[in-house]
């Protein structure tokens, strides 16, 4: 079922964001092994020469939705009379996406000193560092490794001697998905409810306190220390061509060793799914994969043979990369639960701006609540599609997408299941 | 009243921001640490302190799921019931634990030992299913396993 050829380029694959030596994530072992030469080495080049390494690499955002991170980069003004802002999200709260953690744990230097870089390129000298409230622990755990970082030089006044000096502040969100979503999370910094903006005007020329702002994934920036000490022209050849480097999947559902693994991209997905992960429990099919965390569009089990985890690959399969957080179901699972669950998720996480959110999530939970105890009518399925039609594209930020896309899906992938329910329904009525 | 350590904290943070109502957060977290919950009293104190209206922070305080103002039991137990852990299983956690404390979700116990509340992707769903306890996540749970966790926790 799996396919072979990719078995070799696996086993070889160093990993590099989560390298499997002890304690990697103190400061000691993290220079013993080369920790901080990067940021050495971009301290010595000119900052626009670091941007222009990360847009050759085509390292693209780990957040979700795959932008450029060179070019979003280069959005920032150089001329500005204002301070500037660098918001680093480790929001992470999607559904089935536990990779952000993975770096707090073990390997915080790292996204440090990727941090340290990103604000040296761009002029920026105040980076905070946004991690959800329930991550309390991690929390601990880095500000750790930043202490480590401050006494030793890496972060703060005059760093290495350079004469650039940057501070990074962790602030810790409450517990609200939506402060993932960058304008939210740059309300919820100021001291705001997590209300997402109007985009124009972009964080680049109004982002927190009015002020230049780049916001980048935790993931992102720690693939830029990776960028600079191996230099561009071996990053961009890592995996897809089109969407390059190490990539942190999580694996979780129905599988047997569930986890993050670090790959290059472009792995098929069938390989992650019963190489990394081990196959299903009991040797069961799968019925469906969600690639990408909730909000992605869900694939069937059957028609998963050549697709890639890389942006390109995805979305001709008709879904998309979104956190890399997939989860697998077998045959036994009833998906109409499963997108019950998703949908009210949603329905909970709207911040109630928008109507089309604010209501339709709300009325998508409901009907499918319907499907759930078997009290659905056959026209309800046709009613699901047109409210997530008439909330995708219609929002101020793309949580109303998010709500949308896993339900359009699943319909249009199986329909059966949700004709099933109703079917069943209305003969057992008869009898 | 904050305690001395507490408002030293307060001064220490205000040179990380630009402005003082950026201190929202991190002051409402302090608070809650220090007494368990946020009052109404707290949220008093807590816009005096910054110099913003009381409404402001009211209305931080309902939108953020993590901010409680009412006591919860002595332990809060957070069960994941998302795609992840429920499809390993969290609603036989969720049905276990109802029936062994003899209370509902969102409930606490008379003897206010114990809270049960439902909450969103906890971020450990490779690792399903799973329930915090404060900053304690515990993970791959089993009934046999919750059995422990209880026992230990009393
Ligand atoms: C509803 C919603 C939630 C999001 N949550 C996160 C999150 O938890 N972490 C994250 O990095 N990006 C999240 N994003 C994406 C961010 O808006 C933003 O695109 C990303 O942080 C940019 O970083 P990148 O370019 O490095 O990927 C979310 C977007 C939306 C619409
Ligand atoms: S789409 Fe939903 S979450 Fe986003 S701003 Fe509108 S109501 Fe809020
Ligand atoms: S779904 Fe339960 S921790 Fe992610």
């Amino acid at each position: 079922m799996t396919a072979e050829p990719t078995e070799e380029r696996v086993t070889h694959w160093d990993r590099i964001i989560l390298p499997d030596i002890r304690n990697f994530h103190t400061i000691d072992v993290y220079l013993a092994n080369g920790g901080y030469k990067a940021l050495k080495k971009a301290l010595e080049m000119k900052p626009e020469d670091v941007t222009d390494q990360v847009k050759k690499s085509n390292l693209r955002g780990r957040g979700g939705a795959c932008f450029p991170t060179g070019l979003k980069w280069t959005f920032m003004p150089k001329q500005t009379t204002k301070p500037k802002y660098l918001c680093v999200n480790g929001d992470e709260s999607e559904p089935g996406t536990f990779k952000d953690r993975e770096i707090f744990e073990r390997n915080p230097h790292l996204l440090i000193e990727g941090i340290v870089i990103a604000c040296y390129a761009m002029g920026i000298t105040t980076a905070y560092l946004y991690i959800r409230g329930e991550y309390g622990k991690w929390v601990r755990m880095v500000e750790k490794a930043l202490m480590d970082a401050y006494t030793n030089g890496f972060v703060g006044q005059n760093i290495c001697g350079s004469g650039f000096s940057t501070n990074i502040y962790v602030h810790k969100g409450a517990g609200a998905y939506i402060c993932g979503e960058e304008s939210a999370l740059m309300n919820s910094l100021e001291g705001q409810r997590g209300y997402p903006r109007v985009k124009p005007p972009f964080p680049a020329q109004n982002g927190v306190w009015g002020c230049p702002t780049t916001i980048n994934n935790v993931e992102t920036l720690a693939n830029v220390p990776v960028i600079i000490d191996k230099g561009w022209e071996w990053y961009s050849k890592v995996g897809a061509a089109k969407h390059p480097g190490p990539i942190l999947v999580g694996v979780s559902g129905h599988v047997n060793r569930p986890g993050v693994y670090e790959m290059p991209t472009g792995e098929p997905l069938l390989e992650i799914i019963y190489r990394y992960a081990g196959g299903i429990p009991g040797d069961k099919a799968i019925k469906a994969v969600i690639p990408g965390g909730s909000s992605t569009m869900i694939l069937r089990g059957d028609q998963l043979e050549g697709i890639r985890m890389d942006a390109e690959s995805l979305k001709a399969a008709g879904s998309s990369v979104g956190t890399a957080g997939m989860i697998v179901m077998d045959e036994d699972t009833d998906l109409i639960k499963v997108i019950t669950r998703i949908s009210k998720f949603y329905y909970h996480e709207s911040c109630g701006q928008c109507t089309p959110c604010r209501e339709g999530t709300g009325w998508l939970w409901k009907i499918l609540k319907r499907f759930e105890t078997g009290q659905a009518r056959k026209t309800d399925v046709d009613l699901l599609m047109e409210i997530a039609n008439n909330i995708e594209g219609n929002t101020i930020c793309a949580l109303g997408d998010a709500a949308a896309w896993p339900v359009q899906s699943m319909i249009r992938r199986f329909r059966d299941e949700f004709e099933k329910r109703v079917v069943a329904e209305v003969e057992t009525a008869v009898a | 009243m904050f305690t001395e350590e507490n408002l030293k904290k307060v001064e220490e943070l205000k040179k990380r921001y630009p402005t003082t109502q950026a201190l929202t957060l991190p002051v409402l977290w302090l608070a809650q640490e220090q007494f368990g919950y946020v009052s109404e009293e707290t949220m008093k104190y807590v816009a005096n302190l910054l110099h913003v209206p009381f409404g402001h922070i009211l209305g931080v305080v309902s939108f953020y799921t993590m901010f409680h103002r009412e006591p919860c039991g002595r332990h809060h137990l957070e069960v994941c019931t998302n795609v992840s852990c429920m499809l390993r299983g969290s609603d036989q956690i969720v049905n276990h634990l109802e029936k062994k404390l003899g209370i509902k979700m969102g409930e606490t116990t008379k003897d206010k030992r114990w809270t049960l509340s439902e909450v969103e992707c906890m971020g450990s769903c490779g690792s399903a299913p799973m329930f915090a306890v404060g900053e304690e996540y515990y993970e791959n749970l089993s009934i046999d396993k919750v059995d422990q966790i209880l026992t230990e926790l009393k």
